[in-house]
């Protein structure tokens, strides 16, 4: 199981500025290790943030994303106290899912 | 579509994960829904990916700014943010020119997400970074070039 994410979430005139730090290699599977054989493919595929169960960002991620992702975005509404909760599955389907309540 | 989305679900190892997922109410079917466009991130070339994402003859511009600096020390973590101010964002979606794959990630705004993201991405080389924006069911696109001295690729 991967490390949890930081997730920070902060609720100010209406707004819910959100910041999700995953912890994941993001392996392009371009990569030769020492010996020369390539390194497969190991990345977050598909991501998606959820306010109070109703679904605010879903996001798609390509081998380009850098290794152990930030993400940031903003939506309306959201108020402190709320869940904020972020679920992320990568091409092995591995996946992970952490809550916050915003402040 | 339905081929796409098996290949998706072959690539990513997990066929019936979805199903499962679904299942088990951890994803809800509108999630299940918006698979991961295989053959958008699997391109090569800026026209392909644009194709994929079906944003074929967007247009340029000036309502969208990209976040980024001109100059990136280390090509392995380059702080890339799109900004609109236009209502009704739906998509963005991050392309770099020079990489093996273009695209670098798409988010899907619902409404009420405002259309600001931040993120971080590699990039092999010096490139072109292009912003495409799906709003009121079109697509636009802007571009702004990053200079990397040290590329994300172990060079």
């Amino acid at each position: 199981m991967a490390d949890p994410m930081k997730i920070r979430a902060s609720a100010k005139d209406g707004i819910t500025e959100v910041k999700v730090l995953m912890s994941h290699e993001m392996e392009t599977g371009q990569r030769k290790d020492s010996s020369g054989n390539l390194v497969p493919a190991h990345f977050i595929t598909e991501l998606s943030a959820e306010h109070n169960g109703k679904q605010v960002l879903a996001a798609q991620f390509g081998t380009a994303v850098s290794k152990n992702p930030y993400l940031a975005f903003k939506f309306k509404g959201g108020a402190k106290g709320d869940k904020l909760a972020v679920s992320w599955m990568d091409n092995k389907g591995e996946k992970r899912t952490d809550e916050v309540a915003i402040n | 579509m339905n081929m796409q989305r098996r290949e998706a679900l072959k690539a990513g190892g997990g066929l019936g994960l979805f199903g499962l997922l679904a299942a088990a109410g951890l994803i809800t079917p509108s999630q299940a829904r918006a698979e991961w466009n295989k053959s958008a991130f699997d391109a090569k070339t800026i026209e392909e990916t644009l194709k994929a994402l079906g944003a074929t003859g967007a247009q340029s511009s000036t309502d969208i700014q990209i976040t980024a600096p001109d100059i990136a020390e280390n090509g392995a973590v380059v702080p890339v943010g799109v900004v609109s101010a236009l209502a009704g964002v739906e998509v963005i979606a991050l392309l770099i020119e020079k990489n093996p794959n273009p695209l670098a990630a798409s988010f899907t705004l619902p409404a009420g997400t405002e259309a600001s993201v931040q993120t971080r991405v590699k990039m092999g080389q010096t490139s072109d970074v292009i912003a495409v924006v799906k709003v009121g069911g079109k697509f636009i696109m802007t571009k702004k070039e990053i200079k990397v001295t040290l590329g994300g690729c172990g060079g």
